[in-house]
């Protein structure tokens, strides 16, 4: 599976590809601007910068190329939604994210045409965008999970009450799969989402559109302003100032390019940060989030903390 | 003290400043609890001290790999001391890059060969087996420990040989019970596994190191602290007592650049290290880009939050346990009292009457509770945070004790007017220094209580439950002691939020530290 670079076929009514010819009686098409998206808003990059990204099938697509400065727009932005994000009640935080899915499977099409953008066949683009709306499903069945599972009563020898509880760690940057483009992003961030953190996201680089896409979904859900930001551009330009942002709590670097990685993870370790990444020797491949194998919660659980709580039993 | 010395001491007794920085500011003591201790107070003891003899410390320890005692590359020794006498206990050796080399290659082979080709419950067995052992080795586990690390024989004997027994009888049950550990998962283990443990509690660390790490399915290298190896290599004895398959724990000691080595060995794909912020974060850049799974268990700065409405008493005990425990060189420690405004002046006379009845002393008698403090460099730490306050503006306060004339001790510190910025707010000490805040609301307590870069613990003293849920939910800490303080269960995970550090130590979530689930 992977991208079909170059590979010609005729596109109906997608607002992204200039290329295709518009007979003189239609009407012009309105074409979309991709835009970073921080804070619930759709801001073009402060810096001014696009870069061009060549589609498919002809034509173009200006992508905005998010500057240091949009980053730390973006970690404000998630700071300020983390506290109200993270005290949502479990079930409540499940059913925004299942609403996410209602509304991805609305605009499955785009999606669709996102990834036929960006070289997908019509079966792979279908099977990506069907296996992400089921993902986010899926996911969305977690929160009010997680402390079941992850936590517990802790049976101590003393005359004490002892629990343990997952609390999410805060904001957590998500460097996303750069070869899963949707169904990549989707696994990595509805982990983060699931378990209460907010998300500053970099887009897989090549094929940005599906997050954009994704973006646009946000904007219209049940998902706060600001628990979820997504970024566009150039991950060796933004990493460096990612992986050593204090106010970033945690870093997904499944998407960080390997010559990055021990950078990147120098930068975490500066302050602390959790991080969580490809199994060692594990490529970063378009397959990895496929199937039953694919339901990854390495992402979810590294950026969560767990709080012991003792209390004596007695008078 | 009294002034009746145990008959080994020197019989001279002189009150000493707790450290040369220190103490032209010291305010005496109340003239009610000035004497506490003196010999004709009520509250005297006599003399009760362990033998010595109990511990059968060897004149000089080798490095333990693949089931063997072996020199080190170097063939250089170094002393390690007793912190109450300053007097040698015995030489170890110094292992060094070579050392570390080895003993991951027998750590390596004993993974592939034995031990991840063992029965599982053949590995559950071990673990009882060793637990067994310290158990009844507790006596000489317990002397070794408090004579090689200055912590009272109470503390030793009490809490950290018990709890390093029970980590490993805990951990044994978990040997055969990993598919339970990791629903829907399928647990592996990393391999080998490096770790690095602190001076604090050698004994203890290391079975929260080890129990969990080989009930996984891992094998070990574990390098103590320079200044506390001794129960660690007993230690090493008791794998052998027990049969452990050479190689399956190799404990080597050495200076940080062997921790170092162990650490980066790209055989070694797990690391596990407790100590310093500063020395954690060496480590994550160190292995940065390798692939190595890792956990850190870091330092702390403690709010002990004190409500208005608390049981007084009890809450002085808990202020007192936590920042008095092994001489405040834990982690953990409590070593910010928060206290509601509206008690602040009773709780302080009540605190200070209570610190002028701790007894500071030799670590082997069974009524001390504060010991000695573990090195020379650890006084200077204490000596040079405690001359901050000082010249920050806090008020400091001491109470008259007389601490033995050789030994390195330190008085019970306690600094009131303490403003959030003042470096003994906001660093470590790992010393016997409470730095106490006043507040007025319960959001003023939260708020200063997370006002640290630290997340290790927190104590909440009130007799109200609802408020002590809201509060602990809010409080930025792994571990939330309520109207108790320094608890410590193999059943249940420790460690820490923010700079403390990441993973968990203890319970379930301390065995998902050392597997790989797929």
């Amino acid at each position: 599976m992977g991208k079909k670079g170059g590979k010609k076929r005729e596109l109906r009514g997608s607002p992204l590809l200039g290329a295709v010819a518009v007979p003189d009686d239609a009407r012009l098409e309105v074409r979309r601007t991709p835009k970073l998206y921080i804070g619930g808003a759709f801001p073009r990059s402060e810096s001014g910068r696009t870069d061009v990204l060549p589609l498919a099938r002809g034509g173009s697509v200006n992508i905005a190329r998010a500057s240091r400065k949009d980053l730390r727009e973006a970690v404000k932005a998630a700071r300020s939604a983390a506290p109200a994000w993270a005290s949502r009640n479990a079930s409540l935080r499940g059913q925004i994210m299942y609403r996410v899915a209602e509304l991805m499977e609305g605009r499955a099409a785009q999606f669709r045409n996102d990834l036929l953008s960006h070289g997908y066949g019509k079966s792979e683009a279908t099977e990506e965008v069907t296996a992400s709306i089921d993902r986010l499903v899926w996911f969305a069945g977690w929160p009010d999970k997680i402390p079941a599972v992850l936590g517990g009563t802790n049976p101590v020898a003393s005359s004490h009450f002892v629990f343990t509880i997952p609390e999410p760690t805060g904001v957590v940057a998500v460097v996303a799969p750069e070869s899963s483009p949707l169904l990549g992003l989707i696994t990595r961030l509805a982990g983060v989402l699931a378990g209460g953190n907010v998300a500053v996201i970099v887009a897989s680089e090549g094929a940005p559109l599906p997050a954009v896409t994704l973006a646009e979904t946000l904007a219209v859900s049940d998902v706060p302003a600001g628990v979820v930001n997504i970024l566009t551009g150039r991950r060796a330009e933004l990493m460096p100032h990612l992986s050593r942002h204090a106010d970033i709590d945690g870093i997904d670097l499944w998407g960080c390019p390997d010559e990055l990685l021990m950078d990147a993870e120098r930068g975490a370790a500066d302050h602390v940060a959790r991080i969580a990444r490809r199994p060692h020797g594990e490529k970063d491949r378009a397959n990895a989030f496929i199937g039953e194998r694919g339901e990854r919660i390495d992402g979810m659980i590294a950026f969560l903390e767990m709080k012991t709580v003792w209390h004596p039993i007695g008078t | 003290m009294s002034s009746e010395q145990p008959p080994k001491r020197p019989a001279r007794v002189v009150k000493r400043a707790a450290a040369s920085a220190l103490p032209a500011s010291v305010t005496p003591a109340a003239p009610h609890v000035a004497s506490a201790l003196a010999a004709s107070s009520p509250w005297a003891y006599a003399p009760a001290p362990e033998s010595k003899e109990l511990a059968l410390i060897r004149p000089r320890y080798g490095l333990f790999i693949d089931g063997q005692e072996r020199a080190p590359a170097s063939g250089e020794v170094v002393i390690t001391y007793n912190p109450a006498t300053e007097e040698p206990l015995a030489e170890v050796a110094k292992g060094g890059v070579e050392d570390a080399d080895r003993a991951v290659g027998a750590a390596e082979r004993a993974h592939r060969k034995v031990w991840s080709r063992l029965a599982p419950r053949e590995r559950a067995k071990y673990l009882y087996r060793i637990s067994r052992i310290l158990q009844e080795r507790s006596r000489e586990f317990a002397v070794t420990e408090t004579l090689d690390s200055g912590k009272p024989i109470r503390e030793s004997r009490d809490v950290d040989v018990p709890l390093a027994a029970a980590h490993f009888w805990y951990y044994a049950g978990w040997a055969d019970k990993l598919e339970y550990a990791v629903p829907g998962r399928r647990p592996e283990s990393h391999g080998v596994v490096g770790q690095v443990i602190p001076w604090n509690f050698p004994l203890l660390m290391l079975a929260w190191k080890i129990a969990p790490a080989l009930a996984a399915g891992n094998t070990v290298v574990l390098k103590p602290a320079s200044t506390t190896p001794l129960t660690a290599l007993l230690f090493a004895d008791v794998c052998r007592q027990a049969d452990l398959p050479p190689g399956v724990v190799n404990i080597i000691t050495g200076p940080g650049e062997m921790g170092m080595a162990i650490a980066t060995d790209p055989r070694v794909a797990k690391v596990a290290f407790t100590g310093s912020t500063s020395i954690g974060i060496k480590i994550a850049q160190g292995i940065a880009g390798h692939g190595k799974a890792l956990t850190l268990e870091l330092g702390g700065k403690a709010a002990n939050i004190v409500f208005e409405d608390a049981a007084l008493d009890q809450a002085v005990e808990g202020v007192i346990n936590g920042i008095f425990f092994n001489q405040g060189e834990v982690c953990c420690a409590g070593s910010r009292l928060l206290v509601q405004e509206s008690i602040a002046e009773d709780f302080i006379a009540r605190l200070k009457d209570r610190m002028s009845t701790l007894r500071v002393g030799d670590p082997m008698d069974k009524n001390t509770d504060v010991g000695a403090i573990n090195s020379p460099a650890q006084m200077e730490t204490i000596g040079e945070l405690v001359s901050s306050g000082v010249a920050e503006g806090a008020n400091i306060w001491q109470p008259e004790c007389v601490l033995p004339e050789r030994g390195w001790f330190y008085k019970p510190t306690l600094f009131t007017n303490v403003a959030q910025s003042h470096r003994i707010a906001r660093e470590e000490i790992f010393g016997p220094v409470l730095s106490a805040i006043t507040f007025r609301t319960v959001d003023e307590a939260i708020e200063k209580a997370n006002n640290t870069a630290y997340g290790l613990s927190a104590g909440i003293w009130t007799e109200k439950g609802s408020r002590i849920l809201q509060v602990a939910a809010q409080l930025k800490a792994g571990v939330v002691w309520a109207n108790t303080f320094n608890r410590f269960d193999p059943t249940s995970p420790f460690g820490g939020y923010k700079e403390s550090g990441y993973g968990r130590e203890g319970g379930l979530q301390g065995l998902h530290a050392y597997l790989k689930s797929s």
